[in-house]
């Protein structure tokens, strides 16, 4: 979509096709990179004051004499990320060193390349795919890959049981996540993401947006299996076990350090973007106005649409201090006996539904 | 739909330039001082014993296995939810059927108990599915 107009753009101007459609290309890569890397700095900030929020205390404000961390603490996750850049590399003398270089790039390719899908706007979306939910769902997972690398290649007990439990956790949360994404492509019959968000346009009984999750009792139900896989599939608390501080050190980021340490945590935050952006746009609307007809322009549109990935974010952050951390067993005992059978109903649900009342 | 994917393709290149670069930059700014004690494998400051790359028990390896299976199936389920609203009734019982099949599948593997995590009773060391033993055991066969 905003690919191929500057693909159109740059191909008046050069005359070489291959090299208009790389700097095409790489023109709007870099915005991506640019917003994750803000997403991140932000969201870093804005969970550190609403965790202190949450337990009482002031957070970062900016400790020392002159302009350290800025007022408040604004500059403080700038100042982090700085650090990590003059921090020491070390690279362990048993691990695998391949491996252990390649994992980080590997995680955030598949955050990266799943930022790339996301519906901003009407007019804003960098490639526009017919099969745009079926393909955020397949990249978001080739992180896990990513994930059992670093473990096994750090040579360390703590990031081998982090990365084991990891993926056994990320690969049993994608079924429910897939089976409940099914319920909104049954009720407006496409996969492509701009068409799944107009599909939510108008009012239900004049008052609720038309968006999926009002639409009937089945999908609220399964926007709810959806976001808490989700939250699974991003590694957060409660479900945060693969790098639980208090059993298993870091988990499966015990080993790195520096930026190759931040580039995980970029890929966490970024990851945390992408399935918002995939609940907002399958089951809230996408960038629709949530009061029907009014404030419906593009400009607003991605106004409405970072606001819901940023409600999102905060409820992932809600999470955190309200549930405590779940036992593996328990976590395992959640997906498969109670999602995977709620989820399958579900599609039967939703299914009857479409047929009797349409 | 090429230009679709091949965008992507290039993405993958932008994607390590762009984490290679500030990799590069600390390469250039931060210190670079090894010595054997740092580049230990950390263990809460005990001495490493031995290394990680040992046997063990993968828990999730049936989890894995059935993963397989319902990951396919719901690959299965994305197409026929495009054209279920154009085939109607007779779509839907044959996704029905397809999904029952599964269903005591599902059904199946968890009354094998291989969705539990812990499969063992240790206490009584019988193997694998010893609590499936003792619990036939007592009822009565």
């Amino acid at each position: 979509m905003t690919v191929d107009f500057l693909i159109d753009l740059f191909s008046k101007f050069i005359d070489i096709p291959i090299v208009a459609f790389l700097l095409a290309v790489t023109i709007a890569g870099i915005p991506l990179f640019v917003l994750m890397a803000l997403n991140a700095t932000i969201a870093v900030y804005v969970e550190r004051k609403v965790s202190a929020f949450m337990m009482d205390r002031i957070g970062p404000m900016g400790q020392g004499p002159g302009l350290h961390a800025g007022k408040w603490g604004v500059l403080q996750t700038i100042a982090d990320a700085l650090k990590l850049l003059i921090k020491e590399d070390t690279v362990p003398a048993s691990a695998d060193k391949l491996l252990f270089k390649m994992a980080p790039f590997i995680i955030f390719i598949g955050a990266f390349l799943g930022i790339a899908a996301l519906p901003f706007s009407s007019v804003l979306q960098v490639v526009d795919f017919n099969v745009g939910v079926f393909y955020i769902i397949a990249v978001a997972s080739v992180g896990v890959i990513g994930i059992v690398m670093a473990g096994w290649a750090s040579n360390n007990k703590w990031s081998l049981y982090g990365a084991m439990r990891s993926a056994a956790q990320i690969i049993s949360y994608e079924i429910p996540a897939g089976l409940s994404i099914i319920v909104p492509i049954m009720m407006a019959g496409t996969m492509n993401l701009q068409s799944l968000i107009e599909f939510q346009t108008g009012s239900v009984w004049g008052i609720l947006p038309n968006w999926i999750i009002f639409n009937n009792p089945f999908s609220f139900l399964a926007f709810f299996i959806f976001f808490i896989s989700a939250v699974a599939e991003t590694n957060r608390t409660p479900f945060d076990i693969p790098e639980a501080e208090s059993e298993l050190v870091a988990g499966w980021m015990t080993e790195y350090s520096g930026f190759r340490w931040a580039v995980f945590f970029l890929s966490e935050y970024a990851n945390m973007f992408v399935v918002s952006g995939l609940a907002a746009t399958a089951f809230l609307g996408g960038w629709q106005s949530p009061i029907p007809g009014f404030f419906n322009s593009p400009l607003w549109g991605l106004f409405w649409f970072l606001g819901k990935i940023i409600f999102l974010i905060f409820v992932m952050m809600w999470f955190r201090w309200t549930f405590p951390r779940l036992r593996v067993d328990q976590l395992m005992h959640v997906c498969w006996k109670v999602f995977i059978p709620i989820a399958m109903l579900n599609i039967f649900g939703v299914g009857i539904w479409k047929l009797i009342i349409g | 739909m090429y230009r679709d994917f091949g965008t992507i393709f290039v993405f993958i290149f932008i994607g390590i330039v762009l984490i290679y670069l500030p990799l590069l930059i600390q390469k250039l700014l931060a210190p670079n001082n090894p010595n054997p004690d740092k580049l230990a494998t950390y263990e809460c400051g005990e001495e490493s014993e031995g290394s990680a790359w040992v046997q063990f028990n993968i828990r999730f390896y049936v989890v894995a296995l059935i993963f397989l299976i319902f990951d396919v199936e719901v690959v299965f389920l994305f197409p026929w939810a495009v054209v279920f609203n154009d085939l109607g009734l007779l779509a839907f019982v044959e996704m029905g059927i397809f999904l029952l099949i599964l269903i005591v599948g599902l059904a199946y593997v968890w009354k094998r108990s291989d969705l539990d995590w812990v499969k063992y009773n240790v206490k009584y060391g019988r193997g694998r599915y010893s609590t499936l033993i003792n619990k036939s055991n007592t009822s009565g066969k």
